[in-house]
């Protein structure tokens, strides 16, 4: 067996070198990296900076998101309306400021959902030796057939209205789009993950857990999912982009949040008729869908450089 | 002005002492106009003035392309299965009726050779018969001879249930005979005031009788020629994609000299109205695009592109709001907004009321519809003499607040009112159209201001014009509590139009929300007026009684209905195209006297 052969003798006056290197925890290793990544570091700003305008964005800029105004419709940017107002004078500062709350939630949870239930799927999957495993992955290749739109109008069309009655219209919506989208994107992740199982599960460190008499479980929580989540998280993060267009699509056919609930990809729709004399309207929610994607998926790239213990930096 | 001084003024032109023009502008001039004046000379027995369209080409043909943009895409093309405008259009390029309406609300003969009146014996006295002379030598595209059995045959078809077709309201309670090879006779039970249905305009098309023969009854949807029309129309057809296109050619044969002067035609369909308007007025690649559903400050900015024009027929159509007057919150046997329910808040007039006062409709036309929409208190608005002079419109987020105070609609912790357990909580719905979802918003920034909360819903258009059963969200079944949409005259008469506020015509699960009224509006006083006007032959009595239905509808006490803007039909066309267009008939029912002109 090649580990009972003897090290070379250049091999082992290198070690002392290694055990000089400072060591640290792997949290703080994964920062050490994650620094590293500039663009990932700087998308990582701007993200926080988006995010802390629109929790406390509303608080401070105080003028109400449906105030019509006919005097001020169509107006490029100005210190009253710095984005800019729509065609109803409403300002679009303070809808972004709103919109955004509701993109950014439903993108984040949507997000969750789907690697909650993908890492749940792939695990269980990617552990069991038996039918159990081909079953999932059987209804992962279905799930992955399902054609999506008409799958997602029928569910809609069936549960809407008892969710709003009992979550009102825009919470019901909003658990709605946040389990019909997630509930739709879970697959990649569920496959991802059970590659990266099949491959763990017989590797040393596992093999030497389950023989010190490690659970199944705790095999699975300490050792192997640790080591799986690199794909998981950038598969995420892209899944947060997919669900904030996703819910864009949903309001566009009418089935999302309620016409006056300006998200970005409605205020985006409503701006397009007026994109030639107009632009503003169209490319202030543009731009925010644009970097909240773009910073995502940088950040993303940072994690799984970070989180991947096999990549040296 | 008097009933006899009308009677008065009518003998002036009949005795050459008045010109039919002035008469009519006279009519006008009292809020009484164009369609019904004529009628009403029609009636009184004064001959009809012949509508003139400027046609200069003198051959056939020679006219290059006519390129037509629908933003809706025609699905079939059998006139008797048309659902909706586009495949009524889209077959009015093949097929004819005996006449059509003009933008004036005359009647205009195609395949008849004149217009039945009570000099040449057409109309009979007791109002229970018409009879339609047919014009002779018109050939169908494939060269057979058009014929009175032709005629005969269409009503066979549209009545026969069996056949189900969209049209057979206006054939089911008519009986149709031959007279001779070129004439027919329309048997009406009892005195019929509006003859013009059968045979006229959209519902009128004919249809060859030795193509649709062996397809009468349950194999009519089967016919090859509902997809490949042979008809008697300027162009014939060459080509169909359904959803996408439609092509035609001149018909060399065609029974009006010298038309078409375009040689080809094609009608594409899909996209959207704004993306339509672009394509013909800044853009130029189409001669002609219909029904512009655009904000009007957008149409303004196309123009400037200087290759088309916006221009607007009047007709009946009009965009109102609907409250309901029964719960949709509630299922009674298997149905939502059952009529055995009332509406928990909608059943008080000062709510209703209140709503009425909430409608900025002046802002509305302003800032959305602009050329396309007019203001307006009434929901019959043309032709003019049925327009009512009775009703005015206000908004006013005062009086509202008042009212509802004064009958007890006291505001909660959440500034939402409220009486008895019931909260003025509504969901208001509407199509996915940009001018409808300002106006929703206009309409729920005022109501708020007078604590009542609505809630925004908004269904995609095919959806919620759709006649599907099983789906919740289309405007028959109104399961919301306010809804809005235009509703169309597609007549110069209101006879079709008025009977949506009939209390038989209640959309319902029984009838499968077939019935036309989808407001759920009931009334006696309203039902029996309607029959009155059904069988009262005298056009003033009946223009009277029009306009008390229409104040009903509308009125403070019992009205359930908020008229928002009356809409004018409004298309785009290339600076050159000549079109004549007609709000009272379908946009391509002249389509052989369209020309250029450089």
């Amino acid at each position: 067996m090649a580990g009972s052969t003897l090290a070379s003798p250049s091999a082992e006056a290198a070690a002392p070198a290694q055990q000089r290197a400072p060591t640290f925890s792997p949290t703080r290793e994964a920062w050490r990296r994650f620094r590293r990544h500039k663009l990932a570091v700087i998308s990582a700003f701007i993200l926080g900076l988006m995010v802390l305008a629109i929790l406390i964005g509303p608080l401070i800029w105080r003028i109400p998101i449906n105030q019509i105004d006919f005097a001020a419709t169509l107006q490029g940017p100005s210190w009253k309306h710095p984005f800019g107002t729509d065609d109803l004078g409403q300002d679009l500062l303070a809808r972004m400021l709103y919109g955004g709350r509701i993109s950014l939630a439903v993108g984040l949870a949507a997000m969750f959902v789907a690697i909650f239930v993908g890492t749940i799927i792939g695990a269980i999957a990617g552990m069991s030796r038996g039918w159990v495993g081909s079953a999932l992955m059987w209804l992962t290749d279905l799930f992955l057939s399902l054609p999506q739109l008409p799958l997602l109008l029928l569910v809609i069309y069936l549960f809407r209205d008892t969710l709003k009655g009992t979550f009102g219209p825009e919470g019901g919506t909003f658990i709605l789009i946040v389990i019909v989208i997630g509930g739709l994107r879970w697959m990649p992740v569920a496959r991802l993950v059970r590659a990266q199982f099949l491959s763990l599960r017989e590797k040393e460190f596992v093999e030497a857990a389950r023989a010190l008499g490690a659970s199944k479980v705790r095999q699975v929580v300490r050792h192997i999912l640790p080591n799986a989540l690199g794909p998981v998280i950038v598969a995420g993060t892209i899944d947060v982009a997919a669900a904030i267009i996703a819910e864009s699509t949903l309001s566009f056919l009418g089935l999302g949040f309620p016409p006056d609930i300006p998200t970005w990809g409605r205020l985006l729709f409503d701006a397009k008729d007026n994109l030639d004399f107009a632009p503003h309207w169209a490319l202030f929610p543009g731009a925010a869908i644009f970097l909240t994607v773009l910073t995502i998926n940088f950040i993303g790239d940072g994690l799984r450089d970070a989180l991947d213990p096999r990549r040296v930096l | 002005m008097k009933e006899h001084e009308l009677r008065a003024l009518i003998d002036n032109v009949k005795d050459g002492k008045l010109t039919r023009r002035s008469f009519v502008n006279r009519m006008l001039a009292l809020g009484l106009t164009a369609p019904m004046a004529s009628q009403m000379l029609d009636f009184c027995g004064v001959a009809r003035a012949d509508t003139k369209f400027n046609y200069k080409p003198t051959k056939r043909g020679g006219g290059g392309a006519l390129r037509l943009l629908w933003w809706q895409a025609p699905t079939l093309l059998n006139p008797h299965f048309a659902t909706g405008t586009k495949d009524q259009d889209a077959s009015r390029i093949f097929y004819e009726p005996l006449a059509g309406w003009d933008s004036d609300g005359n009647l205009v003969a195609a395949l008849a050779a004149e217009i039945p009146s009570r000099e040449n014996g057409g109309l009979a006295a007791d109002g229970k018969s018409v009879t339609w002379k047919l014009k002779q030598g018109v050939k169908w595209h494939d060269g057979k001879p058009f014929t009175a059995d032709d005629v005969v045959f269409n009503w066979e078809f549209s009545s026969d249930p069996e056949t189900a077709t969209v049209t057979s309201g206006s054939y089911k309670d008519v009986k149709v005979e031959k007279v001779d090879d070129f004439t027919v006779r329309i048997l009406f039970d009892k005195p019929t005031p509006f003859w013009a249905d059968a045979f006229v305009g959209t519902a009128g098309m004919i249809i060859p009788k030795h193509l649709f023969v062996d397809y009468k009854g349950a194999k009519s949807r089967e016919a090859p020629t509902n997809l490949k029309p042979v008809g008697t129309g300027a162009f014939k057809f060459v080509d169909f994609k359904p959803g996408d296109m439609v092509r035609a050619e001149a018909f060399a044969d065609y029974h009006i000299p010298n038309q078409p002067y375009f040689d080809t035609l094609e009608m594409k369909g899909g996209g959207d109205a704004v993306s339509a308007a672009r394509a013909v007025l800044q853009t130029g690649e189409y001669d002609y695009a219909w029904n512009m559903q655009v904000e009007d400050a957008i149409l303004k900015r196309l123009e400037t592109g200087g290759k088309g024009e916006v221009h607007v027929v009047p007709g009946g159509n009009i965009e109102f709001i609907q409250l309901n007057s029964t719960d949709p919150w509630t299922e009674v046997d298997g149905e939502r907004s059952s009529i055995k329910t009332k509406h928990p808040a909608f059943s008080d007039p000062a709510v209703r009321q209140a709503m009425m006062l909430l409608v900025d409709r002046k802002s509305v036309e302003d800032h959305i519809y602009g050329r396309t929409g007019v203001a307006t208190a009434n929901f019959l608005n043309n032709p003019e003499r049925f327009n009512s002079k009775n009703t005015k419109y206000e908004f006013s987020v005062a009086k509202a607040n008042e009212l509802l105070d004064k009958a007890g609609w006291k505001k909660g912790a959440d500034g939402i009112r409220e009486k008895g357990g019931v909260k003025l909580k509504f969901v208001y719905q509407t199509s996915i159209n940009a001018p409808r979802q300002k106006n929703q918003a206009i309409v729920k920034q005022a109501a708020q201001q007078a604590g009542i909360d609505l809630e925004l819903k908004s269904v995609v258009a095919s959806v919620f014009f759709s006649s599907d059963v099983a789906n919740p969200d289309t405007y028959p079944k109104f399961y919301a509590d306010i809804q809005m949409y235009t509703t169309t005259m597609s007549q110069p008469d209101p006879d079709r139009f008025m009977n949506q506020y009939c209390s038989w015509e209640v959309a319902t699960k029984d009838n499968k929300w077939q019935g036309r009224n989808s407001s759920r509006f009931r009334n006696g006083e309203y039902d029996k007026l309607y029959k009155e006007a059904q069988g009262e032959l005298d056009p003033v009595k009946r223009a009277a009684l029009f306009i008390r239905m229409n104040d009903i509808v509308v009125g403070p006490e019992n009205g359930t209905i908020i008229p928002v803007v009356y809409r004018p039909r409004a298309h785009s066309r290339s600076k050159t195209l000549r079109a004549d267009v007609s709000g009272w008939d379908n946009d391509t029912w002249a389509l052989a006297r369209w020309y250029r002109e450089a």
